[in-house]
């Protein structure tokens, strides 16, 4: 308490993670590409660096090659060409040096049933090789609320809990870099909640995120870059807010002080939209564009004596940005 | 080497046999007894003695090889074919073990299981007849190894099977048969000459032969060709895991 200075290194590390300009690597994908044995191509040749301590999401539709492209990194699916390297070290010629800083959470559910808790997270801890450390596995039980089921057989688990366990095994191990294969898909508000403020504390302390998911405005929240694929073609990968500032439509909502039965004529060179009940006038416009027309809109609606007594204005989510970016291709 | 990875799927397949303690030991004493009764007191009262050994006698090592081979195979197959068929492999995939590793945990577990059972046959025949053990190293020895070797082939079996059906197959329609005609229960000299030629294509009469040999000096085949035929037969496994593992066949897509 008396020692301000303890909160010192957070404050430096935060402002290092954050800035653009610092870029460190963790994992690098140079040209990867994947051809399954069927002769299905699910990833055309990829370039991707993740950075350090960031939170990436990587977003794309059912079968985009999502998790193709995790499992390859992981180790789960063999490479096609290309190279990836962690921390700098080749994920097949040094397999152990990367897989042992890497913690997996599977999209699906599989479990072993007759397991408890405790044994099956320590199983993981020691499969990676690491001597027993039961404090740090009571530690992630208790941030998982699974603390009170450690001696439960996994069988007798809720489906989120089962969910928990899977991310209390890729934990075990203290990995560098997490990866959450479409964690929050078919998982109750509540749990949906932690695993955010897990994700967080682990940025936090220095862990380095990649998740995909189907819930784009979590993305939105919680990614500091996005990496769009569809049909195992990175389509881009961008800064959330840039991506949200270069593509990104607002809307400008008005609420009316007097309802409006119908948009003036005077009014129609805008793209406006009236609320059934006639009190709200919401006006769609490009971030981007040189002019947005507000001050012009403002102006014309003050002409025609149209007043409002709130305004307020809404980024379009960047699930509407996806759906347009997948759509163009 | 990652000891404690080895240690943790070693540790994990000894609980799921502890699981299925009931299945796992008390079946191979029941039907262990079975045999016994019928081979031991049914045959046992024509053909008084083999070579000068008792026919209860000299049946044990043929019954003791007959459940190491079954255990080893079903044992291994199974510790394998279950993560793969439940999903609980992909762990084993993204984790920083080799190979060698992964085949040392659960081949060493299956054998481990397969060797207690022999064991305990082993005392269950105690309470059926007198036997001796002529050379105790070698009759370990040749425990081990077949415990080993066997449970690395049922290793391959759970690894090549992608049902349950493949899985029992093997068993069921090759290691089976060639232990019962094994010389388990017989001499293969009661058989008629060309028989005695064929059944010396059957490796599994090594098994039995050098494994009684420990027991009573009696042998079918030299001893030496016994051992060669179970170093022959591991070498070839081990050649085949490797090669499983190097290309991921059935393992990685
Ligand atoms: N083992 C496999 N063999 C053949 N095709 C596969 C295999 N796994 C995935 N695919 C195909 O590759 C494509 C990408 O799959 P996947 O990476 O699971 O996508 P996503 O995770 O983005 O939904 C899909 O069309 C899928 O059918
Ligand atoms: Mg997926």
């Amino acid at each position: 308490m008396r020692n301000p200075a303890g909160c010192l290194p957070m404050t430096l590390l935060h402002t290092e993670a954050s800035a653009p300009t610092a870029v460190d690597p963790v994992i690098v994908v140079k040209g990867l590409d994947k051809t399954y044995a069927g002769g299905f191509q699910a990833l055309k040749p990829i370039d991707l660096t993740i950075r350090r301590g960031e939170i990436f999401a990587l977003l794309g539709p059912n079968g985009a090659g999502k998790t193709t492209l995790i499992s390859i990194i992981c180790g789960i699916v063999n490479p096609g060409n290309g190279s990836i390297t962690v921390d700098g070290h080749d994920v097949v010629r040094d397999f152990r040096a990367t897989r042992s800083r890497i913690g997996l959470v599977p999209q699906e559910l599989t479990t072993d049933a007759f397991e408890t808790v405790w044994n099956t997270v320590s199983f993981s801890r020691g499969l990676f090789g690491l001597p027993p450390k039961p404090a740090h596995i009571e530690q992630v039980l208790r941030d998982l609320s699974l603390w009170d089921k450690r001696n439960n057989r996994i069988m007798t688990l809720s489906g989120g809990m089962k969910r928990r366990v899977m991310i209390a095994k890729a934990l075990s191990h203290e990995p560098s870099v997490l990866f959450l294969d479409e964690p929050t898909a078919g998982v109750d508000v509540e749990l949906r909640r932690d695993m955010w403020n897990l994700v967080r504390r682990l940025r936090d302390s220095g862990v380095t995120i990649i998740l995909t998911t189907h819930y784009i405005e979590e993305a939105e929240d919680m990614a500091d870059r996005v990496g769009v694929i569809n049909k195992g073609e990175l389509i881009l990968v961008e800064q959330t807010a840039t991506l949200m500032h270069k593509l990104g439509r607002k809307e400008l909502t008005l609420q009316l002080h007097d309802p409006l039965a119908a948009v003036p004529a005077s009014l129609s060179r805008y793209p406006l939209a009236l609320s059934a009940d006639g009190t709200e006038l919401t006006y769609t416009y490009d971030t981007q564009a040189e002019h947005t027309g507000i001050t012009a809109l403002l102006g014309d609606l003050a002409a025609a004596g149209i007043r409002f007594r709130d305004i307020s204005t809404r980024q379009n989510s960047l699930e509407e940005i996806f759906v347009d970016l997948v759509r163009s291709r | 080497m990652n000891w404690y990875a080895i240690a943790a799927i070693y540790k994990f397949e000894m609980a799921r046999t502890r699981r299925t303690l009931m299945q796992s030991i008390a079946s191979p004493v029941l039907s262990t007894s079975l045999y016994f009764v019928v081979f031991g007191s049914a045959i046992g009262s024509r053909i008084t003695s083999v070579e000068g050994v008792s026919y209860g006698a000299f049946i044990i090592p043929g019954l003791i090889m007959l459940s190491l081979l079954m255990q080893s195979v079903s044992n291994a197959s199974f510790g394998i074919y279950f993560p793969k068929f439940t999903g609980t492999i992909y762990e084993i995939h993204s984790a920083p073990v080799s190979f060698v590793e992964i085949v040392a945990g659960y081949v060493g577990a299956a054998a481990t299981k397969s060797v207690i059972v022999g064991v305990i046959i082993l005392a269950t025949a105690r309470l059926f007849v007198d036997y001796r053990i002529a050379h105790p190293l070698l009759m370990v020895a040749f425990l081990l190894l077949t415990a080993i070797t066997f449970s690395l082939f049922g290793f391959i079996i759970g690894i090549w099977a992608d049902n349950f059906e493949k899985l029992q197959v093997i068993p069921l329609l090759v290691i089976t048969p060639l232990t019962f005609l094994g010389g388990s229960f017989y001499s293969i000299h009661m058989l008629p000459p060309l028989w005695q030629k064929i059944t010396l294509l059957n490796p599994v009469v090594y098994l039995v032969s050098g494994f009684r040999w420990s027991f009573y000096d009696l042998a079918d085949v030299g001893v030496g060709a016994s051992l060669a035929a179970i170093a022959g037969f591991l070498v070839a496994c081990l050649v085949a895991v490797g090669w499983i593992f190097r290309t991921g066949y059935k393992l990685k897509s």
